[in-house]
């Protein structure tokens, strides 16, 4: 188990380390709670491109969901943690339900594309709520209180609950596949003709995963609501969903923990080009080619195959 | 005479003005090999893709342990006891010969919505797989990625994975397509063994095989059954000889 995941699991430990290790100011923690959050988001969505062989492009929308359920509460002036979250869950577990019911009919390409599209509506939908700011977004001006305190203030205490959230992502997501359940969907995802021989229908178990990895998108979208102050509608742009996508290729889709590494060199690397010049884009789109084609297992792969 | 376990009614297929199944009755008797031959064309492998579930017939009916199972779906044939093997090696090839049979296993035990234990340190689905390899002599090749194993083995394995869902009816499409001698040799020796436990439903072109395997077989031309008899019976039907076996005899 260590020796397997010792880059994770270091990953997770410099995070954990870090704020004690003087990374503490709000430029560095904020840097740093997006990409654990997004590399929660990109972990559930490898999750069900990795194990499910489901690779949406609509990931960012559930993400979206589970944000705009904090805003819709904190224009009723709810705030409360005990509410918000599990209100975002179910939401953002219900529009997976939903979108999937119909996307998982379909495969390959005519599943990316509707899952894009059910995204685009999202998106179109969020855009013209005028009530909760429309296309210029929603300022929460508190962030969500833990049992009426306000915990998530606190940026130490933000950071340690958000990397939490992701180390039980990570841990939540292997456990499932390595169950029964998670067979049926690797089995499902190499060879469906083989797992219906057998006497399983694929649908069911794929739109569970669906649903469970929209859920934890939504937990991931009240973290990033709470962590920028702020929502608008390009949470759930499909840029933002192919950003997710990315992170997960460039981690390499063969391993969960892949997104996790994704995530951390995407969003550092964004950063740092973004830096040095405005026109980081340029080199940022000619970099991520270059990273796929070079590497085909992912960043993942490469500590794979020189670690064993 | 016990009740036939597999039964077709009268089956027909169109495909546009082309009868592909056209009207084929017969059945397959508890604990017999009943064998279907017939040349390219004759519409085997839509008669299996009926049976299995893969295509629906256009009408007749099909009854399995006295229960019609027409317009039933794939996976529910395969819960009522029906497990086939396919013509082009179906397997799952990133997983270890042992996981692709204990998968088979846990679609026979209970519910497969279980999301917490690792399926892997199941000791109940692992005993049954391990039986299962060890039936058709893959015991110790049991850790090995099902996509590294030889054609022959990979034939053997997904017998295995039938085997491993107690079905009451295996139905194998070619199981000899595409193995050399030895392993001809070696898998009609595994199916001759299993013929004395399972009943089976033969599509296969070897006819030295399905001569050494069969109780019975029935012979498909043009979508129609022309007859169905023993060995003795189909080797002398001289109708047989003329559609069919005249050219592989020549």
């Amino acid at each position: 188990m260590i020796r397997r995941n010792w880059l994770p699991l270091a990953v997770l430990a410099a995070l954990a380390l870090a704020p004690v290790a003087g990374f503490a100011s709000s430029y560095e923690t904020t840097l740093m709670a997006r990409i654990m959050i997004l590399a929660m988001a990109a972990v559930s969505l490898s999750f069900l491109v990795g194990g499910a062989g489901l690779a949406s492009l609509g990931h960012a929308a559930a993400v979206g969901v589970g944000a705009y359920a904090v805003v819709v509460l904190d224009a009723q002036g709810v705030t409360e943690a005990a509410i918000v979250l599990p209100v975002a869950i179910v939401a953002a577990a219900l529009f997976s339900l939903l979108t999937g019911a119909i996307a998982i009919r379909t495969s390959g390409v005519h599943f990316i594309m509707i899952t894009l599209a059910f995204g685009q509506m999202a998106f179109f939908t969020a855009s013209s709520l005028s009530a909760y700011g429309g296309d210029d977004g929603y300022t929460l001006y508190s962030r969500t209180e833990v049992a009426g305190a306000r915990l998530l203030e606190n940026r130490l205490a933000f950071h340690y609950i958000v990397l939490g959230a992701l180390a039980l992502t990570w841990a939540v997501c292997a456990m499932l596949l390595a169950s029964r359940f998670g067979r049926v969907l690797r089995a499902a995802r190499e060879n469906a003709q083989r797992v219906e021989a057998i006497g399983l229908a694929p649908y069911p178990f794929r739109l569970t995963a669906y649903v469970i990895a929209g859920a934890i998108a939504g937990v991931a979208g009240v973290l990033l609501a709470n962590a920028t102050e702020f929502v608008s509608p390009a949470i759930l742009s499909w840029q933002r969903s192919g950003e997710l996508l990315f992170m997960v290729i460039l981690g390499g889709i063969g391993r969960l923990w892949g997104a996790m590494l994704g995530a951390v060199v995407f969003v550092l690397l964004e950063t740092w080009l973004a830096e040095i010049t405005p026109h980081w884009r340029m080199i940022f789109g000619p970099l991520l080619v270059i990273a796929v084609l070079t590497m085909r297992n992912g960043l993942s792969g490469l500590v794979h195959r020189r670690h064993g | 005479m016990a009740e036939p376990l597999l039964r077709l009614t009268g089956l027909r297929k169109h495909y546009g003005g082309l009868a592909v199944t056209d009207g084929v009755s017969l059945d397959v008797r508890p604990g017999e090999i009943h064998a279907v031959i017939g040349p390219n064309g004759a519409g085997k492998t839509t008669l299996i893709h009926e049976i299995t579930g893969v295509v629906l017939p256009d009408s007749g009916r099909i009854d399995f342990a006295g229960r019609d199972i027409t317009r039933l779906s794939l996976p529910r044939r395969a819960r009522a006891g029906l497990a086939r093997s396919f013509q082009i090696t179906s397997i799952v090839a990133g997983f270890s010969a042992l996981e692709n049979v204990a998968l088979a296993a846990q679609a026979r035990d209970g519910s497969s919505f279980r999301f917490f234990r690792p399926a892997a340190s199941e000791r109940a689905l692992n005993d049954a797989a391990m039986a299962a390899l060890g039936e058709v002599g893959l015991g110790d090749r049991a850790a090995v990625p099902a996509g590294a194993l030889s054609h022959g083995e990979k034939r053997a394995l997904e017998l295995a994975i039938a085997l491993a869902t107690q079905p009451r009816l295996l139905l194998l499409d070619e199981p000899l397509a595409g193995a050399g001698p030895e392993e001809t040799e070696r898998l009609v020796a595994l199916l001759t063994r299993l013929k004395a436990r399972y009943t089976i439903l033969l599509v296969e072109h070897d006819m030295q095989a399905v001569f050494a395997l069969a109780d019975r077989i029935s012979v498909l031309v043009y979508g129609r059954v022309i007859a169905t008899g023993s060995v003795a019976e189909i080797r002398g039907n001289a109708e047989v000889r003329a559609a069919y076996l005249g050219e592989d005899d020549a």
